[in-house]
């Protein structure tokens, strides 16, 4: 596998990625592109970055056995714990180095879209740290279903803006971050949320997020002294999964899985699974597999997890899928429920419902690759992050919550 | 009538082209024929038919909002076909412009095909640069489409250079860093884009989109622009009518001053 040395100058994993943007925006790409290569040669950038990680977020989070849950699965498993990390995801790492890149290209402002509120709140505290003015896009039906993460950005300092056109979601809060970046572009970074977009975000982000797997590869030779037999990781647009991956497509004994968004399964069409559901096209700014109808509108997602719930996904993730290196698989909202309980239970960890799609995932192959290794198999799955945030979501969903607190305005319903 | 036609004879008459765009199926299907074809009466040289597209990163509030409306009562790509059809069986010099995606989807030799067929003589792309535009390129050269590409205030002079190569029929200039939609002025960056765009390429005819919505303003653009587009402004008319008959009405009207307005050239 060569997958180091993609994508290609343009941006292109094979026939996915590249840009389809408005010609506007291709001297902002080409800036950042250039800013971007050379920061990564640049050793001060990279030792701030790393300083970032190290002493503010949390960085590199700790690779732990969850003993309990492997007994449950028949599995050793391996949680990769990004849920510790300052602001309770993955995500950190990848705003903390944009928002250094937007320092090191003199742009004072800093945009966002998001769904959920994770990547929202993420550049608001990255943009906060770092002095900048964080502007967050996000659809008007998140912004009245995730209350406390449009306060949370608030706090930080940053703007919000309700959008309000199209399906008032995160598709259309890109759309709209696309809109004022190509007003903006002289003073504005656009902080994209992950691997995906027109070059050179997928490559980028993934860079910015591959610390993950380059850890997770050190602390297994280091605490299990050799490498897993698979790495699980949840795909929405997939930057957790890339950032896990990259790091071992060149070991060809682990196997990468997937674990995509399955809503109410695939087969009813209320899912968000671009890849085991969708086709190939074009979607902000990238050649990828997306969720779209005959005539090449993009249909709606659905999911539980309103960090999965994206109608496309990264190009590398394609092309990996086109190349069978990794494994791309749907789980159910209520498989990924199921995933979450058992981890709380098991673990005492409140796994985010995104991470519970990679849980439930691992559950899936572990009596697979049992029977294909003839042995107990090891799995790393990445812990992506924590389940604060979805309290509400899975107290709603289990029933649990008592009367009074049904009504407090939460997190996505 | 060719792009290329159109715009030598406005040139001979020492005034600019006026493009008028209209979504495709806004409100209706039959609807949208019968604003275009007035359009056309009311003195737009060339009317650009957009496709409805559910993420339209380029455009406006007022096209967004147009097209949401045309995709909501179920316009399909072959009822876009259709309308062009129609359109230009009624006389009209015809341009599409559409995202790159439905295209795709469609299958891209064989919309060249069916475009061509429709009568439509080019096609505007806002989210294929001709870096990615190869299977365009062969498609649109073998079923003869003209192919407009854009340049933008913040293009470099390279990419000016390269995009105006794989223009056929007329270039389109965004005069501003920005979407589409009427603004109060006219951008102040759209006489030296144009300017650059000429000092590549002297005999291209330059369209000018983006910020114009009146008579007046369109009399600026056309000064230095051999088109003038226009778009929110035209479909205004028509999304915030009370009636049906008043909205035809204002159409024609701001059809009829936009067409004075490019014979003024102030």
């Amino acid at each position: 596998m060569s997958a180091p040395s993609l994508p290609d100058l343009a941006g292109h994993f094979g026939r996915f990625g590249g840009r389809f943007v408005p010609e506007a925006l291709i001297k902002a790409l080409d800036e950042l592109d250039a800013a971007y290569r050379s920061a990564k040669q640049d050793p001060e950038f990279q030792a701030r970055f790393q300083d970032l990680l190290l002493n503010y977020a949390g960085v590199p989070s700790l690779l732990y056995r969850a003993t309990r849950l492997s007994e449950r699965l028949g599995a050793d498993i391996w949680l990769k714990r990004e849920d510790l990390n300052h602001t309770g995801a993955h995500k950190v790492r990848n705003v903390l180095g944009q928002a250094l890149l937007a320092k090191r290209m003199g742009k004072p402002r800093v945009i966002a879209e998001t769904g959920a509120g994770q990547h929202g709140v993420a550049s608001a505290t990255a943009a906060a740290l770092l002095d900048l003015e964080c502007v967050v896009y996000m659809g008007e039906m998140d912004t009245e279903r995730q209350a406390l993460n449009v306060a949370r950005m608030r706090m930080l300092g940053a703007t919000v803006i309700p959008v309000t056109n199209g399906s008032r979601t995160l598709k259309d809060a890109l759309n709209e971050a696309l809109r004022d970046w190509v007003t903006t572009v002289d003073t504005t970074h656009y902080l994209l949320g992950t691997a995906a977009g027109p070059h050179p975000f997928p490559e980028l982000v993934r860079d910015f997020v591959g610390g993950i797997g380059v850890e997770a590869r050190a602390q297994c030779l280091d605490q299990i002294g050799r490498l897993p037999d698979a790495v699980a990781a949840c795909v929405g647009g997939g930057s957790n999964a890339i950032g896990i991956f990259h790091a071992f497509v060149p070991d060809e004994g682990v196997r990468l899985y997937g674990f995509e968004a399955g809503g109410d399964g695939v087969e009813t069409g209320r899912h968000a699974a671009s890849i085991t559901g969708g086709s190939v096209g074009v979607l902000h700014g990238n050649r990828t597999y997306l969720l779209q109808d005959e005539d090449g509108q993009t249909i709606e997602s659905h999911s539980i997890s309103a960090g999965l719930d994206y109608p496309g996904v990264g190009p590398e993730h394609s092309w990996l899928h086109d190349t069978g290196r990794a494994v791309y698989e749907p789980v159910t909202d209520a498989e990924a429920m199921a995933a979450f309980q058992l981890l709380c239970r098991t673990e005492g960890i409140i796994p985010a419902i995104e991470s519970s799609h990679a849980l439930a995932g691992a559950a899936k192959i572990a009596p697979r690759l049992r029977e294909e290794l003839g042995r107990t198999p090891t799995i790393v799955v990445n812990l992506s992050g924590r389940g604060d945030k979805d309290v509400h979501t899975a107290g709603a969903y289990f029933g649990i919550l008592d009367q009074a607190e049904t009504i407090v305005p939460g997190e996505n319903t | 009538m060719s792009i290329a036609t159109t715009f030598a004879k406005a040139k001979a008459e020492n005034r600019s082209v006026l493009v008028g765009c209209m979504p495709a199926g806004f409100p209706t299907v039959d609807h949208s024929i019968e604003q275009m074809i007035a359009m056309h009466e009311a003195g737009c040289d060339v009317i650009e038919v957009e496709l409805p597209y559910s993420d339209p990163v380029m455009d406006g509030p007022v096209i967004q909002k147009a097209s949401d409306i045309a995709l909501a009562n179920g316009v399909r790509t072959r009822d876009t076909l259709k309308i062009i059809d129609a359109v230009a069986s009624a006389g009209a010099t015809v341009v599409l412009m559409t995202y790159w995606n439905p295209i795709e989807k469609y299958g891209v030799d064989a919309f060249a095909r069916d475009l061509a067929a429709a009568g439509a003589t080019g096609l505007i792309t806002p989210d294929l640069i001709p870096d990615e535009a190869a299977e365009w390129i062969a498609a649109s050269d073998a079923h003869k489409i003209d192919r407009t590409f854009l340049v933008a205030p913040s293009s470099t002079d390279e990419r000016i250079a390269m995009t105006l190569e794989n223009c056929r029929g007329f270039v389109y200039a965004t005069a501003l860093m920005g979407v589409t939609g009427a603004r109060k002025s006219v951008s102040s960056q759209a006489p030296d884009l144009v300017a650059r765009i000429r000092a590549v390429d002297p005999a291209i005819p330059v369209g000018v989109g983006l910020g114009v919505g009146n008579g007046e303003q369109a009399a600026e653009v056309a000064a230095f622009a051999d088109g003038v587009i226009v778009g929110s402004a035209l479909i205004r008319c028509v999304l915030e009518a009370e009636d049906r008959a008043t909205g035809l009405a204002n159409l024609r009207s701001l059809s009829a001053e936009l067409a004075g307005g490019v014979r003024t050239r102030r």
